[in-house]
């Protein structure tokens, strides 16, 4: 059981999906009690990571590994670390949340409707547990059909065009990142000629740097294209409004929540440690870094001009994973730590607030804020919800976007105050239009009489929120575990990119990170 | 020298024997014993079996040559060598008329144009393509090239009383004449050239002349006209288009598969190989053939963007497939000629799947060829638009179905060969492909049918979408078994 446990994680969506499709189209609250209960053991089966999983073991725990391709040298290798632990859960919770919110949402093809879901959640969980390149794009590749069908299918009146356009955008950058994959693949060949995709054996292959045929830089630039346009950085951006605008509200949750996840982690789990020197390269990193401000600062200015409610939260992801990406090339343990962290957080606080559009979306069917106002008055309940998510997501202390955010602009401000200087300004603009957008929505009196009838949230939909928000509030008062849990592969990642990173730094990282735990607990 | 017959001869074109004759059989059956023209099931057992029989003697084949150690089957004093090559593209084209004759009967019923001698010229296509693969003599080569070509015009233009399937016989009989004619032109230059018909013979004199030797240049290029039409790469892929719009479907999936896996079997044999007259001149051919590759993945895959016809659009699919078949050759190391192998193997598949669904649509009174009739078939018929959806990934190439492993070893050539402007233009157009491919899943999935009749399906058609469709999957998710089938080289 043990053994297996990865496995038995990975497969149970698609073990739902298998008999879902046996299910009589028809009868459409069978297929929704189904695909509930399915996603819910998905959810519960993961669990047993949190007692098996052990913090401070070096490498990747729980591996599973059997011979899949030999001729091509494909190995079925999965297994876990603190990152891709914390992803995993994330994964399995969020799957199971935007299962239950599409509860009255969909009406219109139920049963294709929860199979894409199912086969998206195989595909994003097998991303985060791959240690094979090759099973690691197929997933990364399955993950696309669903995702086009949930946007093309059920979103909203563009829906065609934003689904193609996600659908191009990433697998344009997806084949590029295959071509990086191969070139290190045959590089590895040329040096061990022996033909293997594990990613602990491509981790032994000597790239040269320079602008020759398979140095770092180039397969650094071909993964950048895969995993940017996934996050997606700036300016890969312009996939991500529309497909969020258009998707489905559990659509836009799967979407914000893990999907872009699927490239920072890429970043973390690929780039870094394959490619150390290009990534540490001072040119690369300025670039990156570069487009990650822009991305912090141009994603914030858009959003507070927003008058479409989704679109506002859709700019406000690309300045949140602006956060990632330079928290992750800013490598040191507290940047990309923080990273990590935050990509839980905004997982959790993007995910909530496009939970909340869709609530309210369901009720009005707009999204111009215009339309609303005063809402507090009609939806108490709501409007605490509201408040909870926009707050997460803003930074405040004691929730868990202050620990993300904090966490990166400290290992930032390590690398480059210029950078932190400019980072920051995000974080206030962020405050800005998350405020202005509660205070348009919700404060005030009630101007458009449609809202004065709305009935406020039902238990179904206040319970979906209430796992996210006291995970929220955990991660904002006590992250130390999450800092344990990630010390040790972030602490691999930094050493392979700054070898003797940790004999340098005084004092040393593990109290800083325990400090700055209690730090953000405290206030 | 007098040719001699020795006891190996018959061995090497068992398999073609049976095809002619059970091609004749077929024939004279069809006038005298059962001249009933609406029973015709007898002709499906008389394709079983001559498939039957061809198998086996390919089965024999493979068995002598896995015994034989290293040594290919030559015959005829060398103008027929079996190779373990050869036997792969030969199993392809088992499988493609087998698959096609079963789906062709309920076809040409509701055409109204059901004859037996469909299944002859179906039959005698395919032995003209087993000289392809296995031929290593001009002569020999020109005959099979000829025989599958006369035998296609014919099919081509099967539903005699539809103007469109005349207009694209025509066509495709004109372009093609006027394409052999070159290929003629080329052969009789290397005839010249080495005063002999034999490829081995051509080969030993074309690697003593300087590689820009302008009369093997001469050679080249004219042959590489005749060879290229064939597989419609641009620009000679005018006809390709028409004919295969106007074709009957089940014919349109034959051309697009076998014939196209005969052309590649035949272009191997000119340029890659010990036999191969042009493998000593590979500094002049490859630029050229880089051209053409990437026109013809450009133009294939821009030009399909705008068809609303679906077999318009697959036809210019299957041009660009051609051009990454192409690219395989260019790389020119074992992973691109055993990736083109590969990605015969799994279009094969993929493509005959995809038009099987074409073939499906196709009913009393309603030609089903247009984007609109395909539209809403996912309410009307979920399997057969789920099984239209993984047809289309695979073509894109999208794992985890079989046209991902094609495109990967196409792609792992080039690297391995540093062509690396080639490899981002290829990879590049698999984005754009997907835009076109997602038209049809977009009509699919989220149209809705303009009509209610349903679809004309019959137990051939199921099997063999049955068939083609566990296998685009089986070979995306496990594909080793395939690849030493493919492959028995590969070290297991």
């Amino acid at each position: 059981m043990d053994q297996h446990l990865l496995s038995i994680i990975l497969f149970t969506p698609l073990a739902g999906l298998a008999v879902l499709l046996f299910l009589p189209a028809k009868s459409k609250n069978l297929i929704r009690v189904w695909a509930n209960l399915a996603s819910f053991t998905g959810f519960l089966v993961s669990l047993p990571l949190l007692s098996r999983f052990q913090v401070g073991a070096p490498g990747f725990q729980l591996t599973e590994r059997m011979d899949w391709i030999p001729s091509l040298g494909a190995h079925y290798a999965i297994g876990l670390d603190g990152i891709s632990l914390l992803l995993i859960m994330l994964t399995t919770l969020m799957g199971f949340i935007a299962t239950l919110c599409s509860w009255s949402a969909i009406d219109d093809r139920v049963k294709e409707y929860y199979a894409m879901f199912l086969l998206l959640q195989t595909g994003m969980i097998g991303v985060f547990l791959s240690l094979d390149f090759f099973l690691f794009y197929i997933f990364w590749e399955l993950v696309l059909v669903p995702m086009y069908f949930i946007i093309g299918v059920w979103g909203g009146p563009r829906k065609l065009y934003a689904a193609i356009k996600f659908f191009l955008y990433t697998l344009a950058g997806s084949v590029m990142m295959l071509l990086g994959i191969l070139t290190l693949y045959f590089q590895h060949y040329q040096q061990f000629h022996f033909y293997t995709f594990e990613i602990a054996e491509l981790m032994k292959t000597h790239l040269p740097m320079g602008w020759q045929f398979g140095s770092q830089e180039w397969v650094f630039w071909l993964f950048f294209l895969g995993f940017a346009i996934k996050v997606p950085m700036f300016p890969f951006h312009t996939w991500l409004p529309d497909a969020h605008v258009e998707a489905p509200t559990a659509g836009s949750v799967i979407l914000a929540a893990v999907l872009l996840k699927m490239g920072t982690y890429g970043f973390i789990r690929f780039s870094l440690p394959l490619l150390p020197q290009a990534s540490s390269d001072q040119t690369i990193v300025r670039i990156l870094a570069v487009l990650s401000i822009i991305g912090i600062i141009y994603g914030a200015l858009v959003s507070l001009m927003q008058a479409d409610w989704k679109k506002l939260i859709a700019y406000s992801s690309v300045s949140h994973l602006g956060f990632c990406t330079l928290g992750i090339f800013s490598l040191t343990p507290n940047g990309i730590a923080g990273s990590v962290l935050q990509q839980i957080n905004h997982g959790i606080s993007t995910g909530m607030l496009f939970m909340v559009i869709g609530v309210i979306y369901e009720r009005r069917h707009t999204r111009a804020i215009s339309e609303y106002g005063g809402l507090a008055h009609v939806m108490p309940r709501f409007a605490i919800i509201f408040a909870i998510a926009m707050l997460s997501s803003a930074g405040l202390p004691l929730l868990n976007g202050f620990v993300g955010e904090f966490t990166i602009l400290q290992g930032v401000f390590e690398a480059n105050r210029g950078w932190a200087a400019f980072a920051v300004s995000g974080v206030i603009l962020g405050a800005a239009y998350l405020l202005w957008l509660y205070q348009r929505t919700m404060l005030g009196q009630v101007t458009n009489g449609k809202n004065l009838t709305l009935h406020d949230m039902n238990f179904r939909e206040v319970a979906m929120f209430l796992p996210l928000i006291a995970w929220a509030i955990w991660i904002g008062v006590y992250p130390k575990p999450y800092f344990d849990i990630l010390q040790k592969p972030v602490a691999q990642i930094v050493e392979r990119v700054h070898p003797g990173y940790y004999v340098k730094a005084l004092p040393p990282p593990a109290p800083i990170l325990g400090e700055k735990a209690s730090l953000g607990g405290g206030q | 020298m007098i040719p001699s017959y020795t006891s190996t001869d018959h061995f090497a074109i068992i398999p073609a024997i049976m095809l002619a004759l059970f091609g004749c059989a077929i024939l004279l059956f069809d006038f005298w014993i059962f001249p009933d023209p609406r029973q015709k099931k007898w002709t499906l057992i008389f394709v079983a079996f001559a498939e039957g029989f061809t198998g086996f003697g390919l089965y024999q084949q493979s068995a002598w040559l896995a015994a034989g150690a290293n040594t290919d089957l030559t015959a005829f004093s060398g103008s027929v060598t079996v190779d373990a090559t050869a036997i792969f593209f030969n199993w392809i084209f088992v499988i493609a008329a087998l698959i096609v004759c079963l789906v062709s009967y309920k076809y040409l019923e509701i055409s109204g144009e059901h004859h037996g001698e469909f299944y002859s010229l179906i039959l005698f296509a395919q032995c003209g393509m087993y000289f392809l693969a296995t031929g290593t003599d001009l002569i020999t080569l020109f005959i099979g090239l000829e025989l599958m070509a006369l035998s296609f015009y014919v099919l081509v233009g099967f539903l005699r009383s539809d103007k469109r399937s005349n207009e694209a016989a025509m066509k495709y009989l004109l372009l093609g004449a006027f394409s052999t004619g070159f290929l003629v032109y080329g052969f009789s230059i290397l005839y010249g050239i080495a005063d002999s018909t034999k490829l081995s013979d051509i080969a030993a004199r074309i690697a003593e002349r300087p590689a820009w030797d302008p009369v093997v240049f001469l050679a080249l290029a004219t042959t590489s006209v005749g060879l290229l039409f064939k597989i419609s790469a641009v620009p000679f892929h005018m006809w390709a288009p028409d004919a295969y719009e106007g074709a009957p479907t089940t014919v349109t999936a034959y051309l697009s598969v076998a014939s196209k896996a005969a052309s590649i079997a035949f272009l191997l044999r000119i340029f890659y190989g010990p036999l191969a007259p042009f493998a000593s001149a590979r500094a002049v051919w490859e630029p050229l053939l880089s051209v053409v590759a990437v026109a013809t993945l450009t133009i294939g895959n821009l030009a399909a963007i705008n068809q609303t016809n679906i077999k318009r659009l697959l036809a210019y699919s299957s041009i660009s497939h051609a051009g990454y078949m192409l690219l395989g050759l260019i790389a020119g190391n074992d992973t691109g000629i055993d990736g083109i192998k590969i990605y015969v193997m799994v279009y094969t598949f993929m493509n005959l799947g995809a038009f099987l669904v074409i073939v499906a649509l196709r009913r009393q009174g309603i030609i089903g060829e247009d984007l609109e009739d395909i539209s809403g078939l996912m309410k009307k018929s979920p399997g057969y638009a789920i099984l239209m959806l993984i047809f289309l990934l695979s073509l894109a190439g999208i794992p985890p179905t079989a046209g991902f492993l094609g495109k990967y070893y196409i792609f792992l050539s080039l690297i391995q060969t540093r062509h690396f402007t080639l490899a981002v233009i290829a990879t590049l157009y698999v984005a754009v492909a997907i835009y076109y491919y997602f038209k049809i899943v977009r009509a699919m999935f989220i149209g809705e049918s303009t009509e209610k009749a349903p679809l004309a399906t019959s137990f051939g058609l199921r099997v063999a979408l049955a068939v083609t469709g566990f296998l685009t999957l089986a070979i995306g998710i496990y594909p080793q078994p395939f690849l030493w089938l493919a492959l028995p080289t590969l070290t297991h």
